[in-house]
Parts: structure tokens; C-alpha cells; sequence
């Protein structure tokens, strides 16, 4: 499994990051995070702002910090 | 197009999705959606990656705080890409209803294009929310704090 989280570099995209890392921990999933910072690669995935959360391939949140509950509902089966 | 500095973009960053179809009242829409931008009041986003449920772009819009969809006729098809996708219908406005008569002329005039930004700055500030047949919706919020 695969986590992108999608963001410049702001409080709010740091946040997320967090949230996702500690998320993971939680659960004891293996997945891969990656931080995308470049703007015309973050474009790609057609989200309207940052921060932003991709889970393999599909955009799950936009715009906001998830919570860590929310992102185990994401990466637990 | 996101860019480095709306990283994290505060409240009141308004989504406008507008009809772009093939007769004056959808290129009206499509129209005020690029000036409204160009002017700072929202950005328009895209209507064609929601309708191809592109993740990025549904997700965009359902959990973005503040939107105006604008039709250019009750054919609605704004409308139905965001039915169809389960993106809360927020603040909706179709231009007909303006009462401009829906033609194949596409010299817009300047004065129906600000007709249309005028009433997409209207329907955004009192955060109305209006089915085609101007009711409320059933469901969706009109609100986001």
C-alpha cells in the first residue's frame, strides 16, 4: 500500500504527515509514504488545494487534515 | 491549478463549477466562471474531472467548504455530473433563470456575462442552495464551517 500526501510545505500539510505516519504505527500496516511537494506534480492529481491525501492511486481528502481514525478507515482492510 | 502559496488556502475559497455547453447561456457560465477567477472571487475548477470521476476531482469537490455550480440551462447538467458523482449540490444557479433566453448566438454580451457574476456572487455570499426546480435540497449541506 501506498500513502502520497500532497503539499508544499505549510503547518497544515506537516500535520498530515504526522497523522498518517502515527496512523500507520497504529495500526501496524505496511505502507509506503511519500511526501510530494512539487506543485506541477501535485497538480496531477487534480485536487483543488492542499494539503491532500492519496491512498494507492485514489484521492481520499482535500483541503483538510484528516484524523488519524480516518486515515486507519482508509489503510485497514 | 494548485500553487505553492495556496497551500493550505484559508476559508472562503470558493469552487465555481460551471457548464461550458454548446449555446450562448452554457459559454455565459463558462464565461463568468474565468472572470470571476481572473478577478480573485473563487476559482473554477473542473466540471469535466468530476463527470470522468477522477478521484482528485470528485474528492475536491465534496469536501471543498464553499461552492457555486452554474448551469446554463434547466437541462442541468452541472447539476447531474454532481449527482452523479454524490457531490453535495452547495449553492446553484442556472442561468435561464436569470431570464436569458437561451440561444445559438455566442457573442456574449458583456452585460449578461456580469449578469451571471453578479448572481454567482449573490448565491455564494447567502449561501443559498436551490435544486433545478428551485427547491432546496434534500440533502448536502449549504454550509461548512
Amino acid at each position: 500500500m501506498e500513502i502520497k500526501v500532497l503539499g508544499p510545505g505549510c503547518p497544515k500539510c506537516e500535520q498530515t504527515e504526522k497523522h498518517v505516519r502515527e496512523a500507520i504505527q497504529e495500526a501496524g500496516v505496511d505502507v509506503t509514504v511519500t511526501k510530494v511537494k512539487d506543485v506541477m506534480d501535485i497538480a496531477k492529481h487534480g485536487v483543488f488545494m492542499t494539503p491532500a491525501v492519496v491512498v494507492d492511486g485514489e484521492v481520499k481528502a482535500v483541503g483538510k487534515v484528516p484524523s488519524k481514525d480516518e486515515i486507519k478507515s482508509w489503510i485497514q482492510k | 491549478m494548485v500553487m505553492a502559496q495556496d497551500c493550505c488556502a484559508p476559508d472562503g475559497n470558493v469552487m465555481i463549477l460551471a457548464c461550458s455547453g454548446g449555446s450562448n447561456v452554457g459559454q455565459l457560465a463558462n464565461q463568468a466562471a474565468v472572470e470571476l477567477t481572473q478577478e480573485g472571487f473563487g476559482k473554477m475548477f473542473c466540471l469535466g474531472g468530476i463527470g470522468g470521476h477522477l478521484s482528485g476531482f470528485v474528492q475536491s469537490a465534496r469536501d471543498v467548504a464553499q461552492m457555486v455550480a452554474v448551469d446554463g440551462c434547466d437541462v442541468g447538467c452541472a447539476s447531474a455530473i454532481l449527482r452523479h458523482s454524490e457531490v453535495p449540490l452547495q449553492n446553484y444557479l442556472v442561468v435561464t433563470d436569470l431570464g436569458i433566453e437561451k440561444n445559438k448566438d455566442f457573442n456574449l454580451k458583456p452585460s449578461d456575462i456580469k449578469r451571471v457574476k453578479d448572481a454567482v456572487r449573490e448565491v455564494a455570499v447567502n449561501g443559498t442552495a436551490k435544486t433545478q426546480q428551485g427547491q432546496l435540497p434534500t440533502q448536502g449541506c449549504s454550509c461548512c464551517g
